[in-house]
């Protein structure tokens, strides 16, 4: 059962990823990419894992891609003219992305310590969103201050940004 | 039950992805959701470690924690990013990378 839903997500996460880099108009890179992060959702569920599942789906599928769209439409961006394709620099960034994924698959196929199978739960089952709110206000409360403080300066840094003339 | 080797390579295939898209696409908003991807494949690998590492029978919620952080970072990071790519594209009309080579030596 987990073993279907892992392999039906991944599948769809990475079909609906390389759809992002294949299609050509902006638009559609953006909903392939919402595909992708619903899935990465499943995954998510699948490791029992059900609050980052659900926070994914609000921040990244809604929040964050809405604002992409925004700005894709505010912009009215077209389909790409296609122009000559630096014949290099499409090589070279194909040769990175093709020894990245030897290495890593080397390393991940070859030390046994990654081969393990999922253990299971202990113990009497217990509240996910309980756990990380616990653990995030007994042990993360100083990160927890900086993230709102970092967010603050996000938000008067866009202001300025978007300002008509920058002084 | 899938082991900790098949979320690895998956996030890693996701993160090539993410990784192809910023090396291979030419406009600068495609580029940024290229970004957007390497970010969640960071993700799911701490989630798939979070999972299979389990503390006194229960899953590892420092690294959910992590997970969490990385998400609001992101959200940071999107909002700062895309005013960046506006303010641009008022200074001179083009999201397309090969337009914008001022700062190229």
């Amino acid at each position: 059962m987990i073993l279907a839903a892992f392999w039906f997500f991944a599948t769809l996460m990475l079909l609906f990823g390389v759809s992002v880099l294949v299609l050509k108009n902006p638009v559609s890179c953006a909903m392939s990419l919402v595909m992708s992060f619903i899935c990465l959702a499943g995954l998510f569920v699948t490791l029992d894992a059900t609050f980052i599942g659900v926070i994914q789906v609000l921040v990244y599928a809604g929040a964050v891609m809405v604002l992409f769209l925004f700005i894709i439409m505010l912009l009215d961006l077209r389909e790409e003219k296609s122009r000559r394709l630096n014949f290099g620099a499409t090589l070279g960034g194909l040769l990175v992305v093709a020894s990245f994924l030897s290495i890593l698959t080397q390393v991940i196929l070859t030390n046994p310590a990654f081969a393990i199978p999922t253990p299971t739960l202990e113990g009497p089952p217990v509240s996910d969103v309980k756990m990380i709110g616990m653990t995030l206000f007994h042990s993360f409360r100083l990160p927890f201050e900086i993230i709102g403080v970092l967010l603050l300066s996000a938000t008067v840094g866009v202001i300025v940004l978007s300002r008509r003339t920058l002084r | 039950m899938p082991t900790l080797a098949n979320y690895l390579i998956a996030s890693g295939l996701l993160f090539a992805t993410g990784l192809g898209i910023v090396m291979l696409r030419r406009s600068i908003i495609v580029i940024f959701m290229g970004l957007e991807l390497m970010l969640n494949a960071a993700n799911l690998s701490l989630v798939a470690f979070s999972r299979y590492g389990l503390v006194s029978g229960h899953q590892n919620y420092n690294a959910q924690i992590l997970v969490f952080f990385i998400i609001s970072v992101a959200a940071a990071e999107v909002a700062v990013g895309l005013a960046i790519i506006v303010s641009l594209y008022r200074a001179r009309q083009t999201t397309h990378v090969e337009d914008l080579d001022t700062l190229k030596f």
